[in-house]
């Protein structure tokens, strides 16, 4: 019983010191390398964008945003220059942070009237269903099982599956070399569902989290992760020297902004957003400061796909 | 040491004997923690740059923010689910067979199938993630709650309440004024237990990317890459503690509550076999 | 009907998945619970000390925290051999010791002191008073916690589909995934549940009735 109590006592003690410090902290986030645009007068800038004003659509989901007077977005937060919330901050910062800038302006939003919702990929569908996000950008494949329940606009970037392993590991050469490895994923996304095919061989992990992954990378558990090549990328720039991406894709990962299924409307006019803003050198800009600062060699966007 | 059913008082070769066991197994405990020490320290758990993120004004609001979030849902979820287990305890316990045989069946139902699965379909059906999570958390608690009221109000002696009767007390009399009283004190400490499973329970929250300590925890760990290495470690020792702390201070609070009720000039009566073992179940 | 007959296999995967992981971690969890019981009661300060930090512990952390400490950094300390399965396996056994725990504890406590005192004054010697007295009428009074402990471990295996280990959890996440009704997904995962914990508690009721007719 006193060891209870001396037990007990010694968590207070310890939850007060944790409550105490709370009061005088450092400034700022701690450094997360690489997380955000390098500072330097030569280094690429993010552009800014003008939100325009008097936007009026035929969309439900656009007039219950301007009603509130926010317009909720979902995004990923755990993926370095994709879609990353740096710790202890809610800002975001990324390419598909960009991308989902451009398009609230284009439909009347500036970054103050941007409420951002962080869904795991397990819960995009679902949250984009019953309308917990007006739309949603987060390396967001385009597939014909999920326009069933959603609608896409885009693609705006075409990724591909890649496997990122330990930089001293020379046997995993490509999606060929799997066979008896361990090999994890994100539960609720594509490239999950691929590695799965029993052709590959491999012991496949699916886990919630892209860091959930490539911390049991770290730790040995698994052989490699395996994703989409732009959000390994981004992984191994953030721990230089620990990781490499193997780099041979085996697959199209065409990334969309998920919207509500009959939403025609604003699925034409986020299109026209990205088209102005590919257009206007808008994305290249946002691609050099976000994305390309992974070391991922800028691309045209591709062509749209409207439906 | 106190008298214990398994063993007599020690003679002088038992005492000699656990005072070597004393020795053996402080080494071993001591081993062991060492061991585990030592493995961090080689992974470089301990390393200080590895902590600096709780040092960070914004980690710290954060964190408390997440606390806050946790202990909201929790408070809900405490008083709906109490609540819900007074109504479906009342059916279970009624004269009217219909009313008993809803009751029995929404409480089996709700008791039977995992809290994740039921927050899961709230969510993505209809709730936002807080409702989802306090709605989850009243059906499965209540249900479980209105089994240990139950109990609580079978285990008074029946001539307590035959005698009741046959002063001539309605059965709402007999229940409010005589049974529920001595129930809800003879059954505190499980009610205790199951706040505090419920309190726990408020973690799975973060499958429906509700903001409570969990999430923070877990955005916390994947996001700050120091040297490439994630403070999982840290933010799990971190966050664990906070967990523990809550959960023993809510035990702790039950404890004096109840101590408090025993004092009191109508005295609690004695625990029954079955509210000893209904204690110790609580999921 | 259409989405159980066309998903069969993955029904039927996630079904026997919860049952042996909840098999697995029923027996870890009731050996270790057994054995830390020992050690609370046990006249060893520090075997006592180490039973009531392990319950305490234990009791008052989330189970998706104690999944989260299995998978992470179980592999770092210990080994990286586990797979899921057996780190779900650790995590729902280790958790669900400590209520076993203090169910078998509270058990031998409501043995009256007595009758070990008459057991030792006819010369029983420790291990006939623990086999023939105590542990007889003890089982008896944990059955019946024991058994709702283990429908509460079936229902919390839940946990593990989170951490990819094929249950019926991961089967619904999966088949919801794939665009399906998930109300009726959910009917049928609900469906499974229920045969298997009363099934349980049928199999317990059966072994009180046993032990009831031996009094």
């Amino acid at each position: 019983m006193n060891i209870r109590k001396s037990a007990a006592a010694g968590l207070v003690v310890l939850a007060l010191t944790a409550s105490a410090t709370a009061c005088g902290g450092k400034e700022g986030t701690p450094t997360a390398p690489g997380a955000k645009p390098t500072t330097g007068a030569d280094a690429p800038k993010l552009p800014t964008y003008t939100p325009k004003t008097g936007v009026t659509l035929d969309s439900a989901v656009l007039k219950k945003a301007q009603q509130r007077g926010k317009l909720v977005i979902g995004v990923k937060s755990d993926q370095p220059f994709l879609g990353f919330q740096p710790p202890g901050s809610n800002d975001r910062n990324g390419f598909d942070i960009e991308i989902a800038k451009m398009v609230a302006a284009d439909l009347g939003f500036g970054p103050d009237k941007i409420e951002w919702k962080t869904f795991d990929s397990s819960l995009r569908v679902p949250a984009i269903k019953k309308g917990d996000a007006d739309y949603y950008v987060g390396t967001f494949t385009i597939n014909d099982a999920r326009k069933k329940d959603i609608s896409f606009a885009g693609p705006y970037y075409i990724a591909g599956q890649d496997l990122l392993v330990a930089k001293s590991n020379t046997d995993i050469t490509g999606p060929d070399s799997l066979k008896g490895k361990k090999v994890c994923s994100i539960t609720g996304s594509t490239p999950l569902e691929r590695i799965k095919d029993p052709k590959y061989g491999a012991v496949v992990n699916a886990l919630g989290k892209y860091s959930d992954c490539v911390q049991q990378l770290q730790t040995g558990q698994v052989d490699a992760v395996t994703t989409d090549d732009a959000i390994l990328k981004g992984y191994a720039a953030q721990a230089p020297g620990k990781f490499r991406v193997v780099g041979k894709q085996f697959s199209q990962e065409p990334y969309g902004v998920g919207l509500a299924h009959d939403d025609k409307a604003l699925r034409d006019a986020i299109s026209d957003a990205l088209k102005a803003h590919q257009d206007n050198g808008d994305y290249k800009k946002a691609y050099d400061a976000t994305l390309g600062l992974s070391g991922a060699p800028y691309t045209a966007p591709p062509a749209l796909d409207r439906y | 040491m106190t008298a214990s059913v398994l063993y007599d008082a020690p003679g002088p070769r038992t005492r000699l004997r656990n005072r070597i066991y004393t020795v053996v197994g402080s080494l071993a405990l001591a081993g062991l923690l060492v061991f585990f020490a030592m493995r961090l320290n080689s992974k470089g758990e301990f390393k200080s740059y590895m902590w600096d993120l709780f040092q960070y004004a914004g980690v710290q609001q954060q964190i408390t923010d997440g606390v806050v979030a946790t202990l909201k849902a929790f408070a809900l979820a405490a008083v709906f689910s109490l609540l819900l287990a007074t109504v479906f305890a009342a059916g279970r316990l009624s004269d009217h067979k219909p009313v008993r045989i809803a009751a029995s069946a929404a409480v089996e139902f709700f008791r039977a199938l995992p809290l994740i699965i039921m927050i899961y379909l709230l969510w993505a059906t209809v709730f936002e993630p807080f409702w989802a999570l306090v709605i989850g958390l009243t059906l499965y608690n209540g249900s479980v709650q209105a089994e240990i009221f139950r109990a609580g109000i079978n285990s008074v002696p029946k001539g307590q309440s035959e005698a009741a009767y046959a002063l001539g007390m309605r059965k709402t009399q007999v229940m409010l004024t005589i049974l529920v009283p001595q129930a809800v004190r003879a059954m505190l400490p499980s009610i205790i237990s199951q706040l505090v499973v419920t309190l726990k329970d408020t973690s799975l929250g973060y499958l429906i990317a509700y903001t409570e300590l969990l999430y923070v925890g877990r955005i916390l760990a994947g996001n700050t890459p120091t040297l490439g290495n994630y403070p999982y470690f840290q933010v799990l020792l971190v966050i664990g503690t906070i967990y523990i702390a809550m959960c023993m201070l809510l035990s702790a609070v039950a404890t004096w509550v109840e101590k408090r009720a025993r004092r009191s000039p109508k005295g609690a009566p004695p625990a029954t076999p079955e509210a000893e073992a209904l204690v110790a179940t609580a999921e | 009907m259409n989405v159980l007959v066309d998903n069969f296999a993955l029904f039927r995967q996630g079904f026997f998945g919860t049952l042996s992981l909840t098999g697995a971690s029923a027996v870890l969890a009731l050996l270790l619970g057994v054995l830390i019981a020992a050690f609370r009661v046990s006249p060893v300060p520090p075997l006592r000390a180490f039973g009531t930090l392990w319950v305490t512990l234990l009791r008052n952390t989330p189970l998706t925290l104690l999944f989260l400490v299995a998978t992470f950094i179980v592999p770092e300390v210990l080994t990286t051999g586990l797979s899921s399965y057996q780190l779900a396996v650790l995590a729902l056994g280790f958790y669900t010791s400590a209520f076993v725990c203090e169910a078998v504890r509270s058990g031998v406590n409501t043995v009256p002191l007595g009758q070990a005192e008459a057991a030792r004054s006819i010369g029983m010697t420790f291990t006939q008073i623990l086999r023939l007295i105590i542990l007889p009428q003890a089982a008896r009074t944990v059955i019946a916690p024991v058994g709702s402990l283990m429908i509460a471990l079936t229902k919390n295996s839940a946990i593990a589909g989170a951490f990819s280990v094929t249950e019926l959890f991961s089967t619904q996440k999966l088949l919801s995934d794939q665009g399906l009704n998930l109300t009726v997904i959910f009917i049928w995962i609900a469906l499974a549940y229920l045969i298997i914990t009363f099934a349980i508690s049928g199999l317990f009721r059966l072994l009180e009735n046993r032990l009831a007719v031996a009094r």
